[in-house]
């Protein structure tokens, strides 16, 4: 469904992606690791339009990224979670949520229906909706993160590194909105630098070093041998 | 005392239409980093269109609506045709773009309309009376009316799916369009309502000076003073700031000639930038 | 890069200097072939392209708008009118003397201001000084005539009290022509000095210009004297030439007209202000014999699409070349 075909990324004179190609299918959860600075947030940039693609090819559904403009990617059903979350911190909650669910097309009563369905999973994001997003802990933020590009109703999430900074109390949420999303049918890429966690949500998995894919197996197989994960991650 | 009465009541009006002319342009600042130098020329622009509406309709309201209107259509096609492109290039060529198009209105003013004043008549006659002080209650009306305006743009903002668009990429851009929101009308849009206010503070402040080309270039510096001093961006801190000076300026044209009095505002400028260079009423920066 | 200069010597360096030499030579034996109208006009333009220079300082090399260029000329303008007035004999000397002076005091006051601000707030604040400026001189009629200015005599060409001599329009000329040629030389030595490529470098990238050690807030005091002076300069020239001083040359407009020239003739360059005020002034002659006075509309017009489409401006392609 998602396919980056030998793509190139420079940032100014920097070459900063080489050759990556990588692919999700309708679905699935990819994991995406590797060390800090590998280009794992990069690629993530690139699909958004958001990095100087100098080479190669990105489409999504069949239809090629490039003349998709930055704001269209959210119609097509890319929804994007930011490492920083960069949730609009003056807005209130419901206001954040309300970025993705006033979508033309969407009726009342299914907007009614997303919301009620993220405050069930995000029971705390309820309580504070009408605070303003700066207000919330750093755990929190991730949550509403999670949940506004879910008002998008997305075929897939890029989701960058979602436990960073997070208590393990909260890594166990975020790992089960995972596989929720993942029941639900959403497609999952996961950039992450959790092993464990990614081992166990992900299907398959690529490995980065700078800034070209390195290695590429299924979950399982990365499971039952550790090796590589230790030669790339040095865990 | 009757005097600081009058001159109270002057400053008073004057900051309420030096307010929307300032909400406009800091709504643009704040959205997208460009720094209007054409803003008091579609103020001027504005009043023309009205005064023009208005001696063929002889309806006030309708000329305030028509050139709203009509200046906010102008600038969303100023906005696409000579800012969409300097999107992303250094901001201040579009200092000088502004600038440009402020020139090109300017002598455009003179040649449609000629070198004359136009006038705009008073849409609300005769003077109310305090005690035995008489003040105009046009410019009683153009307060209220200022107030109504800014307070319907503060709701929009506030409450309106727009609204949360405009604050959504007033924030941040980027993720505002990864949200799906179209941040190249957003533009569009801030920058027209921008435009639009701009010329309904023209009509609304026609009746008080007359309409002239150069009427333009005196509010836009006052507007540039207004939004520096409130923070740049901050709307209710350029509405306070409006007031503040205005006020201040009135008082000081009981001491020296108006033309003077407006040394007043450039002091405070120069003070905020010394002192309190993210604005006076913004809470000092950590 | 070695090589290729090796291989061309003195190619691009010749090529300038012989430039330099004909348009020198033309602008010499201009007061003499031209009629009286256009060797006005030609003195002019050189007049209007200093203070243009003086602007690129900011500008083109340290990267900072300012709106103020107005208040320099036309301080530069009314201390020569003070010289004038006050002194008998009136004298050239005093005359450059007072309006440097002048421009010197005002550039002090927004030298400090440079350090303290950045980019938009600094181009805002100029503007607000030139204004200031404006007021003061427009209404404080006892000495500066208000808003009919000043006028005075032009004084005699005088060279060390040795020998003195009234100014013909064709003198006078040479002598603007002397003035502005020694000026370009020594803001050009300038600006390819050490001391250049650091404002240069605060242009491209001042934080990492601070970074690196230098004190970016020296330097641009002095860019900014240096602009303020050179301002002044011109406006002493244009007071001397016209024998009044006037509070229409403090408004803003001045300021406008001279960043079009910046960005009409080339940031950055020296030599692009003179050309784009060449530009900029006979487009405005051209145009208005049809147009009158609206003759800005096309050439605000025509401004517009340089900045979007040819922001480096008429010469800017020369600006690797001059500023290597």
């Amino acid at each position: 469904m998602l396919v980056l075909e030998n793509v190139d990324a420079h940032y100014g004179k920097s070459h900063v992606l080489h050759g990556v190609s990588i692919e999700v299918r309708a679905g699935e959860v990819v994991g995406l690791l590797g060390r800090n600075g590998v280009g794992k947030t990069t690629t993530l940039k690139a699909i958004m339009g958001m990095a100087r693609r100098t080479g190669g090819r990105i489409t999504f559904e069949g239809r090629d990224l490039h003349g998709v403009p930055p704001h269209g990617l959210a119609g097509l059903g890319i929804a994007w979670v930011p490492e920083e979350r960069r949730i609009f911190r003056l807005l209130t909650v419901l206001e954040n949520l309300r970025t993705g669910l006033d979508r033309p097309g969407v009726t009342p009563a299914r907007r009614e229906g997303l919301l009620e369905k993220v405050y069930a999973y995000f029971p705390i994001l309820r309580e504070r909706r009408n605070q303003a997003g700066g207000t919330l802990s750093g755990g929190e933020q991730q949550m509403l993160a999670i949940a506004r590009a879910m008002m998008l109703e997305p075929k897939i999430i890029l989701l960058d590194e979602p436990t960073e900074g997070l208590m393990p109390r909260m890594v166990g949420q975020i790992q089960e909105i995972v596989h929720a999303l993942h029941r639900e049918g959403v497609a999952i890429l996961l950039v992450e630098q959790n092993v464990p966690l990614t081992l166990d949500a992900a299907e398959r998995v690529y490995i980065m070093e700078k800034g070209a894919v390195r290695h590429h197996a299924s979950a399982a197989e990365l499971r039952a041998d550790q090796r590589v994960i230790h030669e790339y991650l040095g865990v | 005392m009757d005097q600081i009465i009058i001159q109270t009541l002057h400053g008073l009006v004057n900051g309420m239409v030096l307010a929307m002319v300032a909400s406009g342009l800091t709504l643009i600042f704040g959205i997208m980093d460009i720094v209007n130098f054409a803003h008091g020329d579609l103020l001027m622009l504005g009043a023309f269109v009205g005064a023009s509406v208005l001696g063929v309709t002889g309806n006030y309201w309708l000329a305030l609506l028509v050139a709203a209107v009509v200046i906010g259509v102008l600038g969303a096609l100023l906005q696409i045709t000579t800012l969409r492109p300097l999107i992303g290039r250094d901001p201040l060529t579009t200092i000088l773009a502004t600038f440009g198009v402020s020139l090109v209105i300017q002598k455009y003013a003179l040649w449609q309309w000629g070198p004359s004043v136009r006038r705009i008549s008073e849409p609300v006659p005769g003077d109310f009376v305090l005690f035995h002080l008489q003040y105009p209650w046009y410019r009683i009306a153009t307060a209220v009316l200022a107030g109504l305006i800014i307070t319907g743009l503060w709701l929009f903002l506030k409450y309106g799916k727009y609204g949360i668009w405009i604050r959504a990429t007033t924030q941040d851009r980027v993720m505002a369009q990864a949200m799906g929101i179209p941040v190249p009308l957003v533009y569009t849009g801030v920058f027209a309502i921008g435009s639009a206010m701009a010329a309904a503070s023209g009509v609304l402040f026609g009746p008080f000076a007359g309409v002239t080309q150069t009427m333009g270039f005196d509010f836009t510096l006052r507007a540039f003073i207004v939004v520096v001093v409130g923070g740049m961006g901050n709307l209710g801190g350029s509405i306070l700031a409006s007031i503040f000076v205005s006020l201040l300026e009135s008082y000081a044209a009981i001491v020296v000639s108006p033309a003077q009095a407006v040394i007043v505002s450039f002091i405070v400028l120069v003070l905020t930038m010394l002192f309190r260079p993210t604005g006076l009423f913004v809470p000092t920066p950590k | 890069m070695t090589a290729s200069i090796a291989a061309r010597p003195r190619s691009p360096a010749a090529g300038y200097w012989t430039g330099f030499a004909v348009v020198v030579a033309l602008l010499v034996i201009a007061p003499i072939v031209l009629p009286p109208f256009w060797q006005r006009f030609a003195t002019e333009i050189l007049i209007w392209g200093l203070l243009a220079m003086s602007s690129d300082i900011l500008i083109g090399y340290t990267g900072m708008v300012s709106f103020g260029h107005s208040a320099f000329f036309g301080l530069g303008m009314y201390g020569a009118a003070a010289a004038l007035l006050t002194i008998k004999p009136p004298s050239l000397g005093l005359a450059v003397l007072y309006g440097l002076v002048a421009a010197g005091v005002a550039a002090v006051f927004v030298a400090y201001f440079a350090t303290r601000l950045r980019d938009i707030y600094f181009a805002i604040s100029t503007l607000v000084f030139s204004q200031i400026f404006y007021v003061i001189i427009f209404t404080w009629t006892e000495v500066t005539g208000g808003e009919n200015g000043l006028t005075f005599r032009q004084p005699a060409l005088s060279i060390l009290g040795l020998w003195s001599d009234r100014f013909t329009p064709t003198t006078f000329h040479w002598f603007v022509l002397a003035v502005v040629l020694v000026s370009y030389l020594l803001v050009r030595r300038i600006t390819r000095s050490p001391f250049g490529m650091v404002l240069q470098s605060i242009r491209e990238n001042e934080p990492r210009t601070r970074a690196i050690g230098y004190h970016v807030e020296r330097y641009k005091i002095v860019a900014v004297m240096l602009s303020g002076l050179f301002a002044g300069l011109a406006g002493v020239l244009y007071a001397i030439q016209n024998k009044f001083a006037a509070p229409d040359f403090v408004f803003f407009t001045v300021s406008g007209e001279v960043v079009i020239f910046n960005v009409m003739g080339g940031m950055g360059t020296l030599v692009g202000p003179f050309a784009g005020a060449a530009f900029f002034l006979l487009l405005r002659e051209g145009l208005s014999r049809f147009l009158t006075e609206y003759y800005l509309i096309p050439v605000g017009i025509i401004f517009i699409i340089m900045v979007i489409f040819l922001p480096q401006g008429l010469l800017g392609f020369l600006r690797r070349r001059l500023n290597a």
